[in-house]
């Protein structure tokens, strides 16, 4: 029987603010063990909480974002179960009135790069907000082994919670789900999206049913996936599970399970059947959450532009092809980049308004190509590029005059990745000037042309391909030095 | 509503209280009597009235995200282990909880 896979995310994101959701303890990663903490997240009794502002401006921005209907007024719940990571063994979450809901989202689909594209949208449930757990560490040593170690810093940071659809058929969609809603965060700043640090985490919920069913199969929902990689080695193991088990005529369990990165399989949390008795009820302690239309508007005012706006602004204003776009806006500090690099190379060679795409497309296969190639060999990111946008539209400039050789400049750049000297610089101190002088590069070819006799022959034959191979030897002869086009045609005057 | 003997193991399995089969008889018949009583107010019609979830409507007070403790005394790792029955290297500890 054929089968259609069923799957729906719910992601975790780690909220940039300076204190935590309900009290004003720092968020920070890697201090000393419960030592950002405070009477309020340590669950003591008879505190007061209140709500951090800046956590629901970002929850509304993420709202706005993801085009949801945000609620005037929601209410908090406790989420009531026994963990030693939750000193008040409760969470409080956000239940029947979440902060937002009703939006949706469009995905990419496809090879960008064959300019095969598709677009999908995918609904989005709802955003609550909610505070997070502490860590846990447990012990493997001799004298540690049957101990847990907690560590209540993380307790009460801001989180929201963006709950999708189950609109998803397969891993590769909820991969581009899952990277536009992180691209979306990023660009919003209101995430850094770390997987490994467990700022951006993502829950499963995944089941299947013979094509052209109505009613959903039984889902299962997998936890603990901290790459993009493990989550689709997890929704395809879980797949191929779930068809085994209904094949083999037995029936899937609803159940939450576990990604065992090491063995590569998911397996079942074992009681965890109980403990999903959570026992909502409001949280007597705060008082419903009001959005005040000024605090819409305020963010609404302050949204940046957002991943797909932009990918569409520079495939529309630059003429970029769908694959360019979407590697320059896969980060807005690329983004940025790039667009400063454009502007500075357009104001150096005077280049007009209706030739900005062709410039925009030379700039686009710098930064994508050699640049790109360049920050990966030396594991940094754009923002710690120590080629300044300008530094590279001279770069880019002195091509598009002939002052260089679209070869010698990849050394060059190369050259200016590691030290602080400008293009112009380098290219004075080496020597690297393209020699373009008729009566210096016609000594050259002259040389060459009498050491391949044979090719000339040949080329007379009418092989005219060989051109390649002259032009190649004057490149050789000159280091990257020649103009090609110079060159070629001087060639073919010689061969006349 | 009525509450049966399971319905109250349930709920102490929840609270991870351990209730002898005594206690459970007790709590039963005590919780059914407190259930019966509150019941009474389902006799009140309230369609179309929205569920309360606090009775003070005017205070929204939020906070500005400044990262300040409230009081220095009552902050760190020191002050935050106190009272803890079991700790290690600055850490609560527990029997080992590994899913």
């Amino acid at each position: 029987m054929k089968y259609e896979t069923v799957i729906g995310l719910e992601v975790h994101a780690q909220l940039l603010t300076n204190s935590k959701l309900f009290c004003s303890c720092r968020v920070k990663f890697g201090s000393e063990p419960n030592s950002e903490v405070c009477p309020i997240c340590l669950g003591m009794p008879g505190v007061l909480p209140v709500i951090n502002r800046r956590a629901v401006e970002y929850a509304v921005k993420m709202a706005l974002a993801t085009d949801c209907t945000v609620n005037e007024k929601s209410v908090f719940s406790r989420k009531n179960y026994f963990y030693p990571d939750l000193p008040k063994g409760y969470q409080v979450s956000q239940f029947d009135l979440p902060v937002a809901e009703h939006g949706h989202i469009d995905i990419e689909l496809g090879d960008p790069r064959k300019d095969e594209t598709e677009i999908k949208r995918i609904g989005i449930t709802r955003i609550h907000m909610e505070e997070d757990a502490g860590k846990l560490i447990h012990g493997e040593g001799a004298d540690d082994k049957d101990i847990s170690y907690v560590d209540l810093n993380r307790t009460g940071t801001a989180l929201i919670e963006i709950v999708s659809e189950p609109d998803m058929r397969n891993p590769e969609e909820a991969s581009a789900y899952l990277k536009t809603i992180r691209d979306i965060l990023l660009y919003l700043g209101i995430c850094d999206g770390n997987m490994q640090e467990g700022s951006f985490r993502c829950d499963a919920n995944i089941s299947i049913r013979p094509v052209g069913q109505k009613e959903l199969g039984t889902r299962t929902e997998l936890k603990n996936m901290n790459s993009f990689k493990f989550i689709r080695d997890a929704l395809n193991y879980e797949i191929q599970r779930h068809i085994d088990v209904i094949e083999g005529g037995e029936k899937i369990i609803q159940e939450t399970r576990l990604f065992d990165v090491q063995k590569g399989v998911t397996r079942s949390m074992r009681g965890k059947e109980e403990a999903h008795d959570y026992r909502y009820h409001p949280e007597p302690d705060l008082l419903p959450l009001i959005v005040p239309n000024e605090l819409i508007e305020k963010a609404r005012g302050e949204m940046p532009e957002l991943p797909t706006e932009k990918k569409n602004r520079f495939m529309d204003e630059y003429k970029l092809p769908i694959y360019d776009a979407g590697v320059l806006t896969g980060s807005k500090e690329m983004a940025k980049y790039f667009e400063e690099s454009l502007t500075a190379s357009c104001k150096l060679s005077g280049i007009p308004e209706e030739e900005k795409p062709k410039q925009a497309k030379i700039t686009s296969n710098w930064v994508m190509g050699e640049l790109t190639a360049l920050l990966k060999e030396n594991s940094l990111d754009i923002s710690e590029c120590k080629v300044t946008p300008k530094s590279l539209a001279e770069l880019i400039n002195m091509v598009s005059k002939d002052t260089i050789s679209g070869k010698v400049a990849k050394d060059v750049l190369g050259e200016m990745f590691s030290s602080d000297k400008s293009a112009e610089e380098i290219v004075k101190e080496k020597g690297l000037v393209q020699i373009s002088d008729t009566g210096e590069l016609s000594a050259v070819i002259d040389k060459i042309l009498s050491d391949n006799a044979d090719s000339v022959e040949k080329y007379k034959a009418g092989k005219t391909k060989l051109m390649g191979f002259f032009v190649g030897e004057v490149m050789k002869a000159t280091k990257g030095q020649a103009n090609p086009g110079v060159a070629s045609k001087l060639i073919k005057d010689k061969l006349g | 509503m009525s509450i049966t003997d399971k319905d109250v193991k349930h709920v102490a399995g929840l609270a991870r209280l351990n209730l002898s089969s005594e206690d459970t008889s007790l709590y039963t018949t005590q919780l059914k009597k407190i259930l019966a009583h509150v019941e009474k107010l389902s006799e009140v019609n309230t369609e179309g009235v929205p569920p309360t979830t606090s009775t003070v409507p005017e205070a929204r007070p939020m906070r500005e995200d400044e990262a300040k403790p409230l009081r220095e005394s009552l902050v760190g790792q020191e002050c935050a282990l106190e009272n803890a029955p079991a700790t290690k290297d600055g850490y609560f500890t527990v029997p080992k909880v590994i899913e």
